[in-house]
Parts: C-alpha cells; sequence; structure tokens
C-alpha cells in the first residue's frame, strides 16, 4: 500500500507502483489466458548498437512466463544480432525503409506500428507495447502492466505542476493543449495495451501527426505530443508510475523504489546523424 | 483519500466518494453512448418495496443517463403503475411464485441468465443486480461502471462481524478456507458488462444447483456462490461500503 503517491486517477485507471500490486495475484490471474504480448521497438541506424542489451534485459526481466514477439523495426536486419530466447518467445525482424533523419523517423513510427498490427500482430498477439530500444529493463515488467490502453509517466514530469508540462502549446497544431489542461505528461518511449486499441489510437496519432505536416508544422516533442493529446480526450485504462520509464541520468528520488526500464547512456549527437 | 484502501492488489480500484471525478467518467461514459441496465426482483412480501425503490433509483441511479430497469415480479398489476424518469424504461417481467423460499435463489439465476441471454445482451452493455429493498440515498453515477463490479460488504468494515462472512461449513460448494479470502462482497449490487454477467450467474446457478442435488443449503445462498466466483475472477472494480450499507449492523 503507497501512501505517497497518487495510486488512482480521478477516471479510476490505476497508477502502477511498487507496492499497490501483488505479483503472485496477477500472475494467477494471466498466466491461464494463454497470452502472447508483443512487443515493438524501433532500431534505426546506429540505434541497431543498443538491441542486443534491450533484448538480454527483456529476457530477464519482461513478462517472465508468458509468450513474447519481440519485432524489431529497422532499415537493416542483417545487423540485428540473433538472440538466445526462452521458450515460447520470438524475435521477428520488421524491415522498414531509411528516413532521411531521426525526426522523420520518429514521426513515422505511429504509422508503421498501426499497418504492422493491421497486417501482422493482429494476428499474433493480445496485447501490444510499444517501447524505445535505447533502453534496458532492470527489474520485473509483469502483467501488472496489462489493460486495456496503457501508458507511462514521464520521468521529468511527474512531480512537477501541469502548467510546466512541455506539451504543445501552439494553437495551429493537432497536438495542441491549451493552459490549464492535462491529467499527466505521458512519455513517448513507453506505451501499450490491447492490440486492438493500439491500432486506433496509432492511427489517431498518425492523423494528426500529417495533418500538421500538411500545416507545416512540426510539434514540440514530435509524436510524444500527439501521444499526450490523444490520452488527453481518450483517456488511458492504467497508468504505469515513472518506474517504467526511467531516465538513469536523473536522481532517484523517494518516490521511486523500483527502476524497471531506463534509458542507457548515450551521445546523442553521434548516435542521431 | 488516504484513510482508505483504494485500489486493491491486484490493481481494481476501490470506488470511495473523494477518489474520482464524475465529471470526466460522464464525459467518458457519454463517448461512448452506452446503455445500463438493472434488475431486481420483487416477489412475494418484497413487491411491497417496489415504489421506494423505483422512485429512489429514478432520482439517484444514474441520473440524467438512459437506464432499463427490468422488474421480475409475481404481481406485475401491482408495478405497472410505477412513475419513470423520462430517459428511463421500465420492463415489468411477470415470475411464478415458488414455494419453498431456498429455491428462490436458484430460480432466479436460471431465469436471469435466460432473460439475459434472450433479451438483455442486445439492449444494453452494461447490467446491474440489486436488491429491491434498498432505498438509494445518495448518487450513484457512472463511476460503477466496469467489466465487473462487486460491493464490498459493510462487514468488512466492522471487524467483530467477520466470522459471519465466509461460508464455513466444509463440503458445501462455495467454502472458501479463512485467510485465502479477502474481500467479502455483498450479493445485494453488483454488476459488469451483460456478457461477464452472464457468466456470473451461469457459474452461481450451476453452483446452487450442484449443492441442492448435494442436499446442501449454503448458509447465505447466493452470496456464498458470489464470493466463491469473485474469488477466482476477480473484479476488475470494487464499490466501497457506501454503495449498500446493511442496515442489520
Amino acid at each position: 500500500r503507497r501512501q505517497d503517491v497518487l495510486t488512482v486517477t480521478p477516471w479510476l485507471a490505476p497508477i502502477v507502483w511498487e507496492g499497490t500490486f501483488n505479483p503472485e495475484i496477477l500472475d494467477s490471474a494471466y498466466r491461464p489466458l494463454n497470452l502472447t504480448i508483443g512487443v515493438t521497438a524501433f532500431a534505426v541506424g546506429k540505434y541497431t548498437r543498443f538491441v542486443r542489451r534491450f533484448l538480454e534485459s527483456a529476457e530477464r526481466h519482461f513478462m517472465r512466463g508468458f509468450q513474447v514477439n519481440y519485432y524489431i523495426f529497422t532499415d537493416s536486419p542483417q545487423s540485428i544480432p540473433r538472440a538466445q530466447l526462452q521458450p515460447g518467445r520470438r524475435l521477428v525482424t520488421v524491415p522498414i525503409q531509411k528516413y532521411s533523419s531521426w525526426q522523420e523517423i520518429s514521426m513515422r513510427r505511429m504509422e508503421a506500428i498501426n499497418q504492422h498490427v493491421a497486417q501482422v500482430s493482429h494476428r499474433e498477439v493480445q496485447y501490444l507495447f510499444c517501447l524505445d530500444i535505447d533502453m534496458v529493463f532492470h527489474n520485473p515488467w509483469g502483467p501488472e502492466t496489462l489493460g486495456d490502453t496503457v501508458a507511462a509517466i514521464h520521468p521529468g514530469y511527474f512531480n512537477v505542476p501541469r502548467e510546466q508540462f512541455p506539451y504543445e502549446r501552439r494553437s495551429s497544431s493537432a497536438a495542441f493543449i491549451p493552459e490549464g489542461e492535462g491529467d499527466f505528461y505521458y512519455g513517448g518511449a513507453v506505451f501499450g495495451g490491447l492490440v486492438k486499441k493500439v491500432y486506433e489510437f496509432t492511427k489517431t496519432c498518425h492523423m494528426t501527426i500529417l495533418a500538421d505536416k500538411a500545416n507545416g508544422i512540426v510539434a514540440a516533442w514530435q509524436e510524444e505530443s500527439h501521444l499526450n493529446r490523444h490520452f488527453l480526450s481518450h483517456k488511458p485504462s492504467k497508468v504505469l508510475s515513472p518506474e517504467y520509464i526511467w531516465d538513469d541520468r536523473k536522481p532517484k528520488p523517494p518516490e521511486i523504489r523500483l527502476i524497471r526500464f531506463s534509458t542507457v547512456n548515450k551521445n546523442y549527437k553521434e548516435i542521431r546523424n | 483519500r488516504q484513510d482508505v484502501l483504494v485500489l486493491t492488489p491486484w490493481l481494481a480500484p476501490i470506488v470511495w466518494e473523494g477518489t474520482f471525478s464524475r465529471d470526466i467518467l460522464n464525459a467518458q461514459y457519454l463517448q461512448k453512448n452506452l446503455v445500463t441496465g438493472v434488475v431486481a426482483f420483487a416477489v412475494e412480501k418484497y413487491v411491497q418495496f417496489t415504489e421506494g425503490f423505483m422512485r429512489s433509483a429514478n432520482k439517484y441511479f444514474l441520473a440524467g443517463h438512459h437506464v432499463n430497469f427490468y422488474l421480475f415480479t409475481d404481481c406485475p398489476e401491482k408495478i405497472s403503475r410505477l412513475q419513470m424518469a423520462p430517459e428511463n424504461d421500465l420492463f415489468v417481467i411477470p415470475v411464478q411464485n415458488d414455494p419453498r423460499w431456498q429455491d428462490t435463489p436458484r430460480s432466479r439465476m436460471a431465469m436471469l441468465s435466460s432473460y439475459i441471454h434472450r433479451q438483455f445482451q442486445h439492449e444494453v452493455d452494461y447490467l446491474y443486480c440489486l436488491d429491491i429493498d434498498v432505498q438509494l440515498l445518495a448518487h450513484i453515477g457512472v463511476e460503477i461502471i466496469d467489466t465487473l463490479v462487486a460491493t464490498i460488504s459493510s462487514w468488512q468494515v466492522t471487524p467483530q462481524h467477520e466470522d459471519r462472512a465466509s461460508e464455513t461449513r466444509p463440503g458445501s460448494q462455495p467454502a472458501i478456507p479463512k485467510g485465502q479470502g479477502d474481500f467479502h462482497y455483498t450479493a445485494s449490487f453488483y454488476g459488469g458488462s451483460v456478457a461477464e454477467v452472464y457468466k456470473l450467474i451461469q457459474a452461481c446457478s450451476e453452483g446452487l444447483m450442484e449443492d441442492r442435488e448435494n442436499g446442501i443449503e449454503a448458509q447465505w445462498h447466493h452470496e456464498s456462490h458470489l464470493n466463491r466466483y469473485l474469488q477466482h475472477h476477480k473484479p476488475t472494480r470494487l464499490l466501497s461500503p457506501e454503495y449498500y450499507w446493511d442496515t442489520e449492523l
């Protein structure tokens, strides 16, 4: 039981923190359902170097005891390492075309995930998580995270008043959120839910991204801004605490008892171009 | 709310006043264009409660939203004259009087199951079963709308009555070993999506039938079977005892 943090949103969605749930009860509820959980991650350009650590740590911590399909979207399938996986878990490489800049790659993710769901993953998985590849699992990530639509609270903004959330503030953008509105600032590195729901909201986000493109505008934090706009009007049924989307460069505050998934330190200049 | 438990160990929210925004929830409910149904049995001497129940339900139950009230009764003539709120609909379903009181839960479950299958599933998205001998005293709104919802029995809140809560006769189907049961739910107010309620009613109906065949009458009839089912199929949302209060306390 946690008294130091908010554990239920005003729309009655649980906020998942260490100490709010019993993993055994959840495991016994979900394991018999014979689920397959999907994970999408984009390893484009130099980001392929993160795949091995991502997969190795996922094998140790992500959905242990469940069937998992890793869908690695990449422009260089040959650079994806052949990883040793537990039984019931497989790695699928999804080829995508090379784009000119990292911003373009980032913006096309929603479209790529949406198309892949329609063509492939809706038949193979019941739940899908879309994660950033340049991150590592440090602690268990289990069925406590499963829900219809799942978003995660960005580690930089969980203790900060909403006026400081880096929402897109230009009214000409389809991702615009006016001052005074907003529940949380959700991170673009982690989102998911039932495969059908992920299909729906990735399509919506892709549409709003295209609308902006037609108006010659790019949102402040690209797809993350669009994701936040979407989750404001269509509130997630489950919210993950920053334990599930941490930034290792930040000092660990007392509210964060366990870091489950966090960034790998990297040199942004070197990686992006 | 810091004084009460607001989340179960399986991450189902426990609804207390002060934990939710009815405005946000209303907006979500309207967005999805949902219809909710209420089932109640007004049989034998319980018919006398019908008017009070309907008056308070019209005023307080999902006020402003379209609700279908399905009233099973052996006195349809008395019921049909009830005044309904403009957004609500009343369906009076006549039933045969059952001579033995102990039989009632089983035949009710079987009948309810059949009506859900034949009719209700086509008319509502969510369905709630309420005891007719209650009067709603305050608004019960869309915070109750979720896949599988049960109300914590007030017995859970007053510790000295704990013993009454679990079925203690071994051999009867619903026996929940002490120490394993976490919450005790009342059979006076539960519900959820029509599909989940159907599964629950089916399971209770079968359990009651099996008990009867073995000559066992579970101590609290339907409530024991309900609790056993909910032990193995955890509710997705719990209503605090604010949503039902057993005046026998």
